[in-house]
């Protein structure tokens, strides 16, 4: 029947049309942290930032694990300030002594953030998580220390950064090094 | 005098033009879908729009794909970036190529059909006898072409890209010896779903909604002749693509400058 | 009740219009078609309407349809005000009335019967097995049942034209418009469409209203004759009274004469005073 071939030739094209969108969101484009999974937002303050860009990827050991959200002006300091989003399984889980650096993948290519986590104690994390806090358990480490150490939730601010490297700064500093010997 | 008042008279006709286009518009779609009686018209014009369109869209695609490949390749090389193909290929084709091709063939292949059938139909008195039989030729022929070229041009335009990048693998990967991996990976790192895939679906859309309106609004205000019948289509045509690139830059100033 | 009123006589019948015409007023751009223009079309008969070509013939039953506005008077279908009507009330008044189109206006996408059978599905909720039946009646009526599968680019004229009449049968309307039935149709469609036209008047009980130019044929069939010329109404009256008429135009246009009161040459300047003005030159 006419319509019958009609109708079957209809649903190919749609079920091309569809087949090409898979193509294109699972095969070409980074499904996963960009956008459609859970994210929390953590800021980070640099003296410079290079060529950091939005978008740039956040790893942690070679591994992303979020996003450069926006990056702006601090209005007091003036200093730039980065938002990441960072993938929502991550949030409690680093200490507020985390470091961050921005760091530069091959010769040419482009400027990621580096995360070197420190795991938080155990019972930062509940507080972060909004749990009652059991005294003493899992309360060594902050001992040994003698600081309280809190785990990262949305919204946090990292100050343990270390700004990009700029070319012409460091082959400054390398030439009054120089001079000084 | 004569300049202001030639000046004064073509602004007023334009205007007069756009108001006929956007009466036409509403009209078809501001009522309720009839969708037992309105679904086989559609499908019917999802086939005539859409799967008709498939063949020419493909096979473009698959050219293109494999052009910006071998060109891409050529100035990559000379860096010694020759794994950035992936991402050259993509990004240039989900952002632009893609939206902006698909629309100008569509515009070519499908518009000036529309065009031409329902400037017949006006000039062999369909429309009217269709007025006469107190059916609403908005709805019963205008409103179906609509949609279905505004469903059509997102999904020609996916089909579009995702055989272009498949071309471009042939090229770059199997016949330059890119690696297939990095190829895959490195596109996979540069490319983001929200950003560059759905922003160019938008584009899509809108690039739809342009064409398929012009079309349609050129066979239904034409002179019921055949040489008024042959402006509109050739108009159509020209309105459409120029219309498409202008929106292509309004777009893509919006979406990618910041 | 109709069929009574065929068999009285024609005052009566007059008095019972389906369409009348009240003093409208008409005019394209800067042309005025029609100026105070009034008439009416009685119920159960088939009326003409005549003039020479370019008087505005098809736009008085496009005013009539409601497609177009006069610009002032009224124009009442059984009794209601057409430019009045809200748009529902229009398309509710159209399913009574159809118009067959100087080009038939088939569907070129639909076969002949699905062409019939399209009013049908669209206004009423018959089953397929009911409108297959219908379709067959209809085109049986104008002799066209064999052809049910052709699409309309197969039919000639004179059968798509036909086909046209049985598709503007198809809901057992109450006026039917025929917009120049005549024109272009070798003599053997004419007789045919001549006395399909009759015959659908008498045996569905409906109104004709016929546009045409085609003295001979009308003539023969029409119960009430409206000629227009001029921007109105020259003559109404039954064709024997027609002929009869004193007007020199009725006169010049029933007998098909090139000069008269329609001057045969255009609007132009003198002819010698053109010649000499060429020489000058």
């Amino acid at each position: 029947m006419n319509t019958r071939k009609i109708e079957i030739l209809v649903g190919l094209f749609v079920a091309l049309g569809v087949a090409a969108f898979a193509i294109l969101a699972l095969k070409v484009a980074n499904s996963g942290i960009s956008g459609n999974g859970d994210t929390y937002t953590l800021s980070a303050k640099f003296e410079n930032i290079g060529s950091l860009k939005t978008r740039a990827p956040i790893k942690v050991g070679g591994v992303v694990i979020g996003r450069v959200e926006s990056i702006y002006i601090h209005p007091q300091e003036f200093l730039p300030v980065v938002n990441m989003s960072i993938d929502a399984s991550y949030e409690c889980q680093f200490s507020d002594t985390t470091s961050v650096s921005i760091l530069t993948s091959g010769i040419l290519g482009e400027q990621y953030l580096g995360l070197s986590p420190v795991i938080a104690a155990e019972s930062a994390k509940q507080s972060c998580l909004g749990n009652e806090v059991t005294s003493n358990a899992g309360s060594e480490l902050d001992d040994l220390f003698g600081v309280e150490s809190v785990a990262l939730k949305n919204g946090d601010m990292l100050t343990d950064t270390k700004s990009a490297l700029v070319l012409e700064e460091l082959i400054g500093q390398f030439l009054f090094n120089q001079g000084g010997e | 005098m004569d300049f202001l008042q030639a000046l004064g008279h073509k602004t007023l006709s334009r205007f007069a033009s756009l108001g006929r286009a956007t009466r036409m518009l509403l009209g078809a779609l501001l009522s309720m879908p009839n969708f037992k009686k309105g679904t086989p018209l559609l499908i019917k014009q999802l086939y005539m729009v859409g799967h008709q369109s498939l063949l020419i869209i493909m096979v473009s695609g698959l050219f293109i794909g494999m052009v910006l490949a071998l060109q891409g390749y050529t100035v990559l090389v000379g860096y010694g970036a020759e794994d950035s193909l992936g991402p050259l290929v993509a990004l240039s084709l989900l952002r632009e190529l893609g939206p902006v091709v698909t629309a100008l063939l569509f515009a070519g292949r499908a518009g000036s059909a529309l065009t031409a059938e329902i400037g017949l139909m006006k000039a062999t008195e369909q429309l009217s006898s269709l007025e006469m039989m107190a059916i609403d030729p908005l709805k019963r022929v205008v409103a179906p072409r609509f949609w279905a070229g505004f469903i059509s041009m997102p999904l020609l335009a996916l089909i579009f890209s995702a055989v272009a990048i498949i071309g471009a693998h042939l090229v770059g990967v199997d016949w330059l010896g890119v690696d297939s991996g990095s190829f895959w990976s490195i596109m996979q790192s540069q490319v983001s779903f929200q950003q560059d895939i759905l922003n160019g679906m938008i584009k899509s859309f809108v690039f739809a909604l342009i064409v398929t309106w012009i079309a349609l609004y050129k066979g239904y205000d034409c002179v019921p002749t055949s040489e008024g019948i042959s402006k509109a289509t050739t108009e159509t045509v020209v309105h459409s693509s120029l219309a498409v690139l202008g929106f292509d830059f309004l777009l893509t100033a919006v979406m990618f400058s910041s | 009740m109709i069929y009574k009123l065929v068999n009285q006589n024609v005052e009566r019948d007059l008095s019972q219009s389906i369409i009348e015409i009240k003093d409208v007023t008409f005019s394209r751009g800067d042309r005025t078609i029609y100026k105070n223009m009034s008439f009416s079309v009685p119920k159960g008969k088939i009326t003409a309407i005549m003039g020479p070509s370019g008087i505005g013939k098809t736009t008085m039953l496009r005013l009539i349809g409601g497609q177009l506005k006069p610009d002032s008077g009224d124009i009442t279908f059984e009794g209601q005000s057409v430019p009045g009507m809200t748009r529902a009330e229009l398309y509710e008044a159209r399913t009574k009335m159809s118009m067959l189109f100087q080009s038939g206006a088939l569907f070129t996408d639909m076969s002949v019967f699905d062409n019939i059978a399209f009013p049908l599905r669209e206004h009423t909720q018959l089953s397929e097995e009911l409108i297959r039946l219908v379709v067959l009646m209809k085109l049986q009526a104008v002799g066209l049942r064999g052809a049910r599968d052709l699409m309309p680019s197969e039919l000639s004229g004179g059968m798509a034209r036909r086909a046209a009449l049985a598709r503007s049968i198809a809901l057992d309307p109450e006026l039917i418009m025929y917009d120049e039935p005549f024109a272009g149709q070798d003599p053997i469609s004419m007789g045919v469409l001549v006395r399909l036209i009759k015959s659908l008047n008498q045996v569905l009980g409906l109104s004709s209203l016929i546009v045409t130019h085609d003295v001979t044929e009308v003539l023969s069939i029409a119960d009430h004759v409206v000629i227009i010329a001029e921007q109105g109404v020259i003559g109404t009256g039954t064709p024997e009274q027609m002929l009869q008429h004193s007007s020199p135009l009725v006169q010049q246009f029933l007998k098909g004469l090139s000069d008269g009161p329609v001057p045969f040459h255009f609007k132009a300047a003198p002819y010698e005073d053109e010649l000499l003005l060429g020489a000058q030159q």
